[in-house]
């Protein structure tokens, strides 16, 4: 197993921290050691059952990180853990240094700067492609906002761009719900980017998606990809391999193994209780 | 999947042609009063007490349906419980009433007959202050509007959803119910409130009251029609839809639904509060019957009926339906709840998007 993720680019762009300009405060973000996620043997129980065992689990800024492993083996509630969803029996999980996110609840994690992309697809279906991204776009969401709320020139042109980067820019004005699976999985990732969001967790972002939709999907995440972390869960091993540079195997709501993807896949354990022989 | 189809029909059929077409009936609404008021009986442009009030208390039923739209037409949350809002606004109004009556009741008191009958010698605490009509407005806004705070508050919170949600608020106006049955609960017990005579002086049978009753409950409706179109097209609306379709989505972008189903569910209740209060004046009578189970599955019918997510079809629907019970009831009394159900499953089998979805589509053909 390797080590905590090496530092990548984003931790020389501190140089406030030499000159003593940063400190770190709880509610702000600080990711100088290099990880911008930190999941500390977190354990989840339903019933007896142990969902999530000990997991202990970092991801470093800038990185794009895949998980794979076996039905069951805990990686949607790993996601449901960072994101609120589901409060861990025992365990930590910070977001960057300070930040407890087993104190906040799913709408603050959100505002925090974790952007979700569910399994199944989850766009508001009655709305237009261009109205569903003014919703997720980044400001206050208070109700009292919201009935003043009025689209602002800059915000325009960040869903102008955001249309472009899903491309759906020419769908903009349909409802969301006669779009394609494909193009629903694409809005809501750019739902997830409209959010601003530091790290990007998405489950199974190509599932149901053609070969070319799934080619089109990774040159996506590759782009964002140092401007954003990403956790993303897959079960394609093309796609995987396509995106990857470091996978993390999930068993038994426990890390099996991690590496690159031609080491994992040579894993004796792996090919035992995943890959199959 | 419906409602993309239903925005699709909304748009052909023309937003400003609807909006002319239900300006033009509140206008042509406001006639009534004024053939009431103005010309005598027997004049062939009378209108008579009976189709006077008969269309107020329709109209009050519209703004409950109406009321009733925003909470689940929009934001997907079925109240099985908005009889009781309609019905404490009633009650608010109805206690400024009983007090009106002063000393012209049967036992000539300073007290509410049923206080005497019960041989009360003093009134209890909370009618002080119910002689004065500001403190009643206090009360009818704000009685409904807090209880529905702290059960909103309550449910939301602990994200009771669906048909828990209903059930809950099916049992929230059945043990209202029960309270206001009890004699001692000290609202007239199973009479309730009836025998006014007077609103703000005025006698409460005169045409002129009847008839400023009638376009006060009008002017509601309007406002409540316009302010709930500019809600639901603000972005608040959309978060309300947002909150019916994806909720889970909605908080993974940041946002806190509690509060957002919180002000619509506060704001539902008051507008039947307040329409409760237009009613009790024109019906002139309210008692906890108005709080029954059933009374609130009726308000979710005229919705279901008219077109859920459109205002204008719950409006419409109440309207079908209390029309139609009115006669209903006088020619097939015994059937009328045969029909109800009928109408109902014909709605849901037949007409998924209500009375103005196969409008909108005869519209768009």
């Amino acid at each position: 197993m390797l080590a905590a993720s090496t530092p990548t680019s984003q931790r020389e762009n501190w140089d406030g921290e030499a000159r003593g300009l940063v400190h770190p405060v709880d509610g702000q973000l600080d990711t100088r050691h290099g990880a911008i996620l930190y999941l500390d043997d977190v354990t989840v129980s339903f019933d007896g059952f142990r969902a999530l065992n000990k997991l202990t689990l970092d991801i470093g800024v800038g990185e794009l990180r895949c998980i794979i492993g076996p039905n069951g083996a805990g990686k949607t509630t790993m996601m449901d853990v960072i994101t609120g969803k589901t409060r861990p029996d025992s365990g930590s999980v910070f977001f960057g240094q300070t930040i407890d996110l087993t104190r906040h609840t799913e709408p603050e994690i959100a505002q925090l700067g974790i952007g979700r992309k569910f399994q199944k697809p989850t766009v508001f279906e009655a709305m237009s492609v261009h109205d569903n991204l003014a919703l997720a776009l980044a400001g206050n969401k208070s109700v009292w906002a919201s009935l003043r709320s009025r689209l602002t020139g800059a915000q325009r042109d960040r869903i102008g761009e955001l249309l472009a980067t899903i491309r759906l820019t020419e769908h903009y004005q349909r409802p969301a719900g006669l779009l394609s699976h494909g193009q629903k999985q694409w809005l809501e990732i750019g739902m997830l980017l409209a959010q601003e969001p530091q790290l990007l967790l998405l489950d199974e972002p190509v599932a149901g998606m053609t070969d070319a939709e799934t080619e089109k999907t990774a040159e996506l995440l590759l782009t964002l990809k140092g401007q954003h972390s990403l956790m993303v869960v897959e079960h394609d091993m093309d796609f995987v391999g396509s995106i990857a540079q470091k996978v993390t195997v999930l068993a038994e709501g426990s890390v099996l193994a991690e590496g690159s993807l031609a080491q994992v896949q040579a894993n004796e354990r792996v090919i035992e209780v995943y890959l199959g022989r | 999947m419906s409602q993309p189809y239903s925005l699709k029909l909304a748009a052909a059929a023309g937003p400003r042609a609807t909006t002319l077409g239900v300006g033009l009936l509140l206008a042509l609404l406001m006639l009534l009063p004024l053939g009431h008021a103005v010309f005598p009986e027997g004049h062939a442009l009378h209108v008579s007490a009976y189709t006077l009030t008969l269309t107020g208390k329709i109209l009050c039923y519209a703004i409950v349906a109406l009321a009733m739209d925003l909470v689940w037409g929009y934001t997907g949350l079925l109240s099985l419980g908005h009889g009781l809002f309609f019905a404490l606004g009633g009650y608010g109004m109805g206690m400024y009433l009983m007090r009106q009556i002063g000393r012209d009741g049967n036992y000539q008191s300073d007290l509410p007959d049923f206080m005497v009958f019960l041989d009360w010698k003093e009134l209890p605490w909370f009618w002080q202050g119910s002689e004065h009509f500001a403190w009643a407005l206090l009360v009818i806004v704000l009685v409904p509007g807090l209880l529905a705070l702290v059960f909103g508050w309550l449910a939301f919170r602990s994200r009771i959803k669906g048909v828990y949600f209903s059930i809950m608020t099916q049992a929230l106006t059945f043990a209202a119910m029960l309270l206001f049955f009890r004699n001692e609960t000290g609202f007239g017990g199973n009479n309730g409130f009836t025998d006014f005579k007077r609103i703000l002086g005025f006698g409460i049978a005169e045409p002129a009251t009847r008839a400023v009753l009638f376009a006060a409950t009008v002017l509601l409706l309007a406002l409540a029609l316009w302010g709930a179109r500019w809600l639901v097209q603000s972005k608040f609306g959309r978060i309300l839809t947002a909150i019916r379709d994806a909720e889970s989505r909605l908080m993974f972008c940041g946002y806190n639904p509690l509060y957002y189903k919180l002000a619509i569910w506060v704001l539902s209740a008051v507008l039947c509060a307040l329409a409760g209060a237009l009613y009790v004046p024109q019906v002139g009578i309210i008692n906890p019957s108005e709080m029954s189970p059933g009374n609130s599955i009726e308000i979710a019918i005229w919705v279901a009926l008219g077109g859920r997510g459109t205002l204008i079809g719950p409006v419409l629907g109440a309207a079908i339906v209390n029309g139609a019970k009115s006669w209903f009831t006088v020619a097939f009394p015994e059937y009328w709840l045969f029909f109800l159900g009928f109408l109902f499953i014909a709605a849901t089998l037949l007409l998924p998007n209500g009375v103005l979805g196969l409008l909108r589509k005869k519209g768009a053909q």
